[in-house]
């Protein structure tokens, strides 16, 4: 499957909230991120979990989200600190 | 009948304080003994190789992550291969981590990394066994992801404001496993020597190796 995000590119987490097996945790959905790795191609889980194959495999990638955009100023976290999550394509929209 | 069950006042009263293993009460756990005893029913497994296979997972322990850090500590050859592909590298010392991505993340002096699982427990575990209680609790992996210093302070971990700490939010294929800083001082030691200053917390990023005398620094 064809990679659709680069290294550096700047993307938005879906903030959709659909039923079922998701690995998109809660409190990234909507945040704006930046992929800092791409880790290949993987079977969907959201289908894996109903039995299915999972096929054709989805692009997984690490985004990159500075502590604000998840939780804006309300943590104990400091100034350039980060948090990365793996997010598939399904849920990634470039900015 | 000893004394303690009859009436009599003795200033103390006999409140438990630590409590039995609880009786299953969630649906997930009615689930997993109907589903075992079913395996058993069937004959698809028996008893026996539940068991030993729930030992095996028990003995499991860190020692082989702590293995795969201090090689990583003297040769950089094999530090590069481990940060590029975490699982050809491992198989170098034979181990396997199945079906999922080992990715081995570096702490230095200005990037701190720590673990968690926000959605439910995913954890190295064939390098490091079965995770602590506390990575699983909800506490933790409600409270990593927005107050990570707070969390650290917790464990005797300080990391100065001008260190990125960057917490890592394990929610797909992919297992990691942190390599500690190498503590001062320790050029002349063995791997051997070294393996025993790499915890299973510093691994998990939530504490720093040990220092040269074994002892927190």
């Amino acid at each position: 499957m064809t990679n659709l995000f680069n290294i550096g590119d700047l993307v938005r987490v879906g903030d959709a909230l659909p039923p079922g097996h998701i690995r998109t945790p809660m409190f990234l959905r909507g945040c704006k991120g930046t992929i800092i790795k791409h880790f290949g191609s993987f079977p969907n889980p959201e289908r894996l979990a109903y039995g299915l194959n999972g096929l054709p495999k989805i692009n997984l990638y690490q985004v990159l989200f500075e502590m604000d955009e998840a939780w804006d100023g309300k943590g104990d976290y400091a100034d350039g600190d980060t948090i990365t999550a793996d997010i598939y394509e399904t849920w990634l929209e470039a900015v | 009948m000893n004394s303690h069950t009859t009436d009599h006042e003795h200033g103390h009263d006999h409140t438990v304080f630590q409590k039995d293993i609880t009786e299953p009460k969630e649906d997930w756990e009615f689930l997993e003994i109907a589903i075992r005893e079913l395996l058993i029913e069937k004959n698809v497994l028996s008893a026996r190789e539940i068991q030993d296979e729930i030992e095996a997972w028990e003995k499991k322990n860190p020692e082989k992550g702590a293995e795969i850090i201090a090689r990583s500590w003297v040769d950089d050859d094999f530090k590069n291969r481990l940060l590029s592909d975490g699982n050809k590298a491992v198989a170098e010392l034979g181990f396997t981590v199945e079906s999922l991505k080992l990715v081995a993340l570096e702490n230095t002096d200005e990037l701190h990394h720590m673990v968690v699982c926000t959605l439910c427990s995913c954890y190295p575990r064939t390098l490091l066994g079965v995770p602590p209680l506390w990575y699983k609790s909800r506490e933790y992996r409600s409270r990593a992801v927005r107050e990570p210093r707070a969390v650290l302070r917790e464990f005797g971990t300080t990391i100065p404001d001008s260190v990125e700490i960057r917490v890592v939010d394990s929610t797909a294929d992919c297992r990691y496993l942190v390599i500690p800083r190498r503590p001062a001082n320790t050029e002349k030691m063995s791997e051997a020597e070294l393996v025993k200053l790499i915890t299973r917390d510093s691994m998990i990023g939530t504490a720093e190796a040990l220092d040269q005398h074994g002892q927190r620094s």
